[in-house]
């Protein structure tokens, strides 16, 4: 076979050329190449003796190359990386960041993930759940009503501001809980994963918009108390990704779907309501894939439920010396609810708290009976719930 | 048991990865192998002449030296192996495309570039192969010498590739550049497409080889070349040390490609007959 190059350099186009006719065939195999370029000769012979094939010039300038065994080497031993519609069970490390279904050249590294167990990571929600995600993003500049004037009473501002300074250090914590398991999975679960880290990005902007509620009228931050950091310190700490998960996104983020709801309805001002109703959604996909990961979990082992009422009770245990909620916050959540400081204001306040926690309470034992506890329990494991909500 | 050990010199960082990586595996397969380093080739064949090591990964020029001191002292030398990109390889003299320059004849009065003082590929071969066109260095053209990495007879492409940005800054009417560089300095834009025109080009020579004297244990020498040639590119232990050191496959070593170096190395009066450093302006 002759391949002519004309006037083609090697360097700017004709390597392509000679790769592509060399590609088709088996080694051993023999190509003469032509061509007019004078540097032609010189790039072919260096190029053929890096990439393994031997080249020979001819007396009439014809160079002639026989293609070398490097390429056939190079993939003699590859493999797939199993099949891009199929979630394997247990996806080998060396497959690492390659993608599902590629052709691994063999070799390469080994890495360890330990979170590699198809019955572990897996939901079969979520490839679903991530593409739900995926559409339901916004844009924090645009989808609130920053530019809504309005103005509070000093008091109701500052309960507004304490309760988006709690907020914030609760979305940090839960912002980070998903980032560090999301490095743990095997790549191969990219559903997971891709889950995971966009539900880390949905926490960043929850961060950005309780921040900018909070500094939006020109104050300072409130407060933060040591109780709720040892809360969310306790939530950090569980290295589990099904205890992790469950403890975050079942019962703590389950709780809080019930506070940003009270938040909307509560809320004083048009920026408020706009923040909470959309961190809200946000959150309710979250516990939709806790939920639906234990689910799947819960059917395959039957220990299951032994150990998330030991990760609640251990939890309880380590905060049972704290004081939970931060009262600066629960105080303001009830003037937020009563509007003024009349009395018969304070008391319907009150009440509405009060049925807050009732409904967080409903709500933590809806899961968990929907996990398998029978009623008793579930009521028993949901009254251990840390007082700080999350 | 003593290891059969091997010395390299140490080019550039990866040296360590490909001779830590080559020691694992021949060690797993047998052979107790060691390797030292060399911060230059001189010292390096001066140590394998006089029995300090068993083999040496040698540059051509390292050969050459390493070939007059042995036979000087009857000592058996010989190139064990070398790689499938040892061999047949060349170099170019370049101009600037819109050079007046349209044959060898018209670099008299010109000035020449070329690499390391102890560059065989882009100094001693190139001017070696003007000379063999009548044309003596410093007498009837100009040599411009870029020396960097002196020592390591230039592998450190430094060298090289400054002498090649001289010929593009119109510093200098000609460079000296290796078949591959010149390729590969095209795709760093040093030498951008149809920047430069072909001027001349050497004949084919070989390049680095694997040098082992008569001192060695004859049969550590065979295991080592037994496993050397044994290595393949299909295993996917040993092909991405390959891929580094810049080779498919390790091939019978042969000296007959080093002649154009050895009427190099005494026209220039780098080393004498018997192996002695004698270049002027030589300091490793
Ligand atoms: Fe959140
Ligand atoms: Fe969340």
């Amino acid at each position: 076979m002759n391949l002519d190059l004309a006037g083609l350099a090697f360097d700017t186009g004709g390597r392509l050329l000679v790769q592509k006719t060399l590609a088709g065939l088996p080694p051993e195999s023999t190509i003469t190449v032509t061509g007019r370029n004078p540097f032609l000769t010189l790039h072919l012979r260096a190029w053929c003796r890096a990439s393994g094939h031997c080249a020979t010039v001819g007396d009439d300038g014809r160079v002639q190359i026989v293609k070398g065994r490097q390429d056939a080497d190079r993939w003699v031993r590859a493999e797939r990386a199993g099949e891009p519609d199929t979630v394997a069970r247990w996806p080998p490390g060396h497959w690492g960041l390659a993608a599902r279904g590629a052709l691994l050249e063999a070799g390469g590294p080994e890495p360890a993930y330990d979170l590699d167990d198809r019955d572990v990571v897996w939901a079969d929600l979520a490839p679903r759940l991530y593409a739900h995600a995926a559409a339901g993003q916004w844009d924090p500049a645009t989808a609130v009503p920053w530019d809504s004037p309005f103005t509070l009473p000093t008091d109701i501002e500052a309960a507004v501001v304490q309760i988006m300074t709690y907020l914030v250090e609760n979305e940090q914590a839960a912002l980070v809980i998903p980032a560090r398991l999301l490095t743990r999975i095997h790549p191969h679960f990219r559903e997971v994963v891709g889950l995971l880290a966009v539900q880390a990005a949905d926490e960043a902007r929850h961060v950005d918009v309780f921040t900018r509620r909070a500094l939006h009228t020109g104050g300072r931050m409130g407060s933060s108390s040591a109780g709720g950091r040892a809360s969310l310190a306790s939530l950090l700490a569980e290295p589990d990704f099904t205890l992790a998960s469950f403890l975050l996104s079942v019962l703590g983020e389950g709780t809080f779907v019930y506070l940003l709801t009270f938040l909307d309805r509560h809320a004083p001002d048009p920026v408020t309501r706009a923040v909470t109703r959309l961190a809200r959604a946000d959150e309710a996909r979250h516990v939709a894939f806790g939920v639906a990961h234990l689910e799947h979990q819960s059917a395959t082992d039957p220990t299951m439920l032994g150990r998330l009422r030991r990760a609640i009770e251990r939890r309880h245990d380590v905060l049972v010396d704290t004081a939970g909620l931060n009262q600066d916050v629960f105080d303001a959540l009830l003037l937020l609810a009563a509007g003024d400081w009349a009395p018969e204001a304070l008391s319907r306040g009150h009440r509405e708290v009060q049925q807050l926690q009732a409904d967080m309470d409903a709500g933590r034992r809806r899961h968990l009976s929907r996990l398998g506890f029978p009623d008793d329990e579930a009521a028993e494991l949901s009254a251990l719930h840390t007082r700080n909500f999350m | 048991m003593t290891a059969f050990t091997m010395g390299a010199v140490t080019y550039d960082p990866k040296v360590v990865t490909i001779w830590d990586g080559f020691r694992v595996w021949l060690t797993a397969a047998g052979l107790p192998f060691d390797y030292v380093l060399y911060s230059h080739y001189e010292r390096q064949v001066e140590d394998l002449i006089a029995g300090r090591i068993d083999a040496a990964w040698n540059s051509p020029l390292a050969w050459i030296r390493a070939r007059r001191l042995a036979e000087a002292r009857g000592l058996p030398i010989r190139a064990l192996v070398m790689r499938d990109t040892d061999r047949d390889l060349a170099s170019a003299v370049v101009v600037r495309a819109d050079s007046d320059i349209a044959s060898v004849d018209d670099l008299r009065g010109r000035t020449v570039a070329t690499g390391a003082v102890d560059s065989p590929q882009a100094t001693l071969l190139p001017l070696e192969h003007l000379r063999r066109h009548r044309l003596q260095p410093g007498t009837d053209f100009t040599v411009r010498r870029f020396d960097v990495g002196v020592g390591l007879h230039g592998d450190h492409l430094g060298g090289e590739r400054d002498a090649a940005r001289a010929l593009i800054a119109g510093e200098v009417d000609a460079a000296c550049v290796l078949d591959g560089n010149h390729l590969l300095f095209t795709k760093e834009g040093v030498l951008p497409s149809g920047s430069t025109r072909l001027l001349t080009t050497t004949d084919l020579y070989d390049h680095c080889n694997m040098t082992v004297t008569g001192a060695a244990d004859a049969s550590l020498v065979a295991g080592f070349e037994e496993l050397l040639r044994s290595m393949s590119y299909a295993d996917p232990a040993v092909r991405p040390l390959l891929d580094l050191e810049g080779l498919t496959s390790w091939e019978d070593g042969r000296t007959d490609g080093y002649d154009l170096l050895e009427s190099a190395v005494t026209a220039s009066g780098f080393y004498d007959g018997t192996g002695t450093v004698t270049a002027a302006e030589y300091r490793p």
